[in-house]
């Protein structure tokens, strides 16, 4: 969803995402892992869920690191090169860079091996039918859904949203009708921001702490919101559920090994089918 | 690439190591120049490596002999070296077509994605798919070509023939093209779209002849990247060295210029390649990570470029042809005319 925002409202695509969700998965990974412990926090379990207080505060900590990094790097880099007129081509390229300078950071702080928030093995609970789910799955579930709601709120319910969704059908006119528009740029990559670390640290909840994760997911995520449509937060929920889900099924019929190559065949088939998306609008 | 690691203390040394640093820049090189021509018509290619490794590929098991034992890999015929390379370039050309159909038609943005992907998914491809090119251990012993004419001690400086040579054919053909009338095309393209198609172009056929013609010099770098080294695995066709790599030597040393395109190979190459020579001189907590530095300094020397000197070390020559005269706005310094080049990709 961060993704598609900044795709949609500032026509960037940001090749660097995944990473920013790297670097929210470390920051959080700091707080829980020893380091933090020496600081007081970690400890403690909700539960039956594989964490405690810790991973909270974490979860803050990688958020506000990430929106952080993200306004840094729209100040240094992106407004810089708006102002001397890039365009799309200059903006991704710039992100790759950014992206492998993000990565090769984690691997100097941390090294290349891969950590787990929580050691040991968490058991699944049975739900209806027998039906085997991790409690943890159940909080991401949650936090989800949260944040798609308050997303929602955010762009559809207050002054600021409405200006977002402005800025992105017409930055000019936009601009014109009195509305700041650099304020919305570094709104969006706050917001972006956060979602990316929130993403970054869910998933390593569910799966490893590693640093080339975020990276990883990069095809996933822009097959989601291609799927999903261009700057449409819902249809990004909605394409990160079917391409999760695609990813998933597909194991039933072929080498797991070629699961990475679902959500290219995703995007590429929406391509030649319906190039806007599910829920996109005509451009 | 560790096997550049070499020390310089002794003459031999010195030699070795340039030798075989040339030769990869000479590879790199055509990989940029292919990029180069993908580029000036306004291609964003992000997955350089799944051509350079379809041609690795491609032309590896075609001149392999059939699979022994614990290997297996698809063809194995056997077929003359030159021959293998061929079909990189056809490998790369089709790959291009297959990729270029359903995304060339759209947003600039929708290629970008989709190459990117299809590195991923090839070298997924290569890992996991049994008999088809060895998965994970990868394809050993691809002969070099003229390998058995030369003792074995000479035959660096054969690679580095092969390599230079071709990158000179490579050079020709691309500058040939692009001064052409359909060079000219394309960077009417680039430029404005809408002019160029109002011109009577058939804008998405030009791309692709674009799209194409790189990818079949990537299919062939890859050919002649696999026949020097001997060993291809998926890990060598990684998106830092395959793609990115490129992508700084085209932005340093110059996009939408043949020569900064060599250049930037060079200065980029010998940051890269010799960064291993300095290692052991360095400082114990700078000497272990200098391998993450080295990719930081990448990343930055990406962004740094864009920021600063947009045009790259040797900026695109505006005059297209011999037969117009220098104009009074005829920079040849070409300061800003990748800026032309972008504001004029976004207004359209």
């Amino acid at each position: 969803m961060g993704l598609t925002l900044v795709f949609g409202v500032l026509g960037i695509a940001d090749f660097a995402h995944g990473d920013k969700m790297g670097w929210g998965m470390f920051l959080a990974f700091f707080i829980v892992s020893s380091e933090g412990a020496n600081l007081g926090f970690a400890g403690g379990r909700f539960g039956s869920l594989s964490f405690g207080w810790g991973l909270i505060v974490g979860l803050l900590v990688a958020m506000i690191g990430v929106a952080l990094i993200s306004v840094v790097l729209e100040r240094l880099v992106f407004r810089r090169l708006r102002v001397s007129g890039g365009g799309f081509f200059v903006f991704a390229i710039a992100s790759l860079g950014m992206s492998i300078m993000l990565r090769a950071m984690i691997q100097l702080i941390w090294g290349p091996s891969n950590f787990r928030y929580t050691p040991g093995i968490h058991p699944a609970v049975e739900v209806l039918g027998g039906i085997k789910v991790k409690p943890d799955h159940f909080f991401i579930v949650g936090v989800t859904i949260l944040a798609a709601v308050l997303l929602y709120w955010l762009l559809y319910r207050t002054r600021f949203g409405k200006a977002m969704r402005a800025t992105a059908d017409n930055p000019g006119l936009a601009e014109a009708s009195g509305i700041d528009t650099d304020r919305i740029r570094v709104g969006t990559w706050i917001i972006a921001g956060i979602l990316g670390a929130l993403a970054g640290v869910m998933l390593g909840l569910q799966a490893e702490v590693r640093f080339d994760a975020g990276f990883r997911l990069l095809l996933p995520l822009f097959a989601a919101v291609i799927l999903g449509g261009i700057g449409n937060p819902w249809g990004a929920l909605i394409g990160g559920l079917t391409v999760g889900i695609a990813q998933e099924v597909s194991t039933q019929w072929i080498n797991t090994g070629l699961k990475p190559g679902i959500p290219f065949v995703i995007v590429i088939v929406v391509l030649l089918l319906r190039p806007r998306g599910l829920f996109g609008q005509q451009r | 690439m560790e096997h550049l690691i070499v020390t310089l203390v002794t003459f031999d040394g010195a030699v070795n190591w340039t030798v075989g640093f040339l030769t990869t820049v000479a590879i790199f090189a055509i990989l940029a120049l292919a990029l180069n021509i993908q580029w000036s018509v306004g291609i964003l290619n992000f997955g350089v490596a799944a051509f350079f490794m379809v041609g690795a590929y491609v032309s590896a098991v075609l001149t392999l002999p059939a699979p022994e034992g614990l290997e297996s890999y698809v063809a194995g015929w056997g077929i003359p070296i030159p021959l293998g390379w061929l079909f990189a370039m056809v490998a790369g050309a089709v790959l291009a077509i297959l990729l270029g159909i359903p995304t060339l038609r759209l947003r600039d943005d929708f290629l970008a994605i989709a190459t990117i992907g299809v590195a991923a998914i090839l070298r997924s491809i290569a890992n996991s798919v049994e008999g088809l090119v060895n998965r994970s251990r990868g394809l050993n012993g691809v002969d070099g070509f003229l390998e058995d004419q030369v003792q074995g001690g000479d035959y660096r400086w054969v690679e580095l023939a092969i390599a230079l040579v071709v990158l000179l054919a490579v050079y020709w053909l691309v500058s040939r093209a692009t001064a052409s009338p359909w060079g000219r095309a394309l960077r009417a393209i680039r430029d404005n779209e809408d002019t160029a198609r109002a011109s009577g172009k058939n804008t998405v056929r030009f791309r692709m002849g674009a799209f194409i013609l790189g990818a079949m010099l990537m299919g062939l770098a890859g050919a002649i990247y696999a026949h020097r080294s001997g060993t291809i695995s998926p890990l060598t066709f990684s998106d830092l060295l395959g793609t990115f790599f490129v992508w700084t030597m085209l932005i340093v040393g110059g996009s939408g210029n043949h020569r900064g395109a060599v250049l930037g190979a060079v200065v980029v190459g010998f940051f890269w390649f010799g960064t291993p020579l300095i290692q052991e001189s360095l400082p114990d907590w700078l000497g272990s990570r200098v391998f993450q530095v080295r990719q930081l300094l990448i990343g930055l020397l990406i962004v740094v470029f864009l920021l600063w000197r947009p045009q790259g070390l040797l900026a695109e020559r505006d005059r297209v042809s011999r037969f117009v005269s220098e104009g009074p706005d005829d920079r040849s310094d070409g300061a800003g005319s990748i800026w032309q080049r972008l504001r004029s990709a976004v207004s359209r």
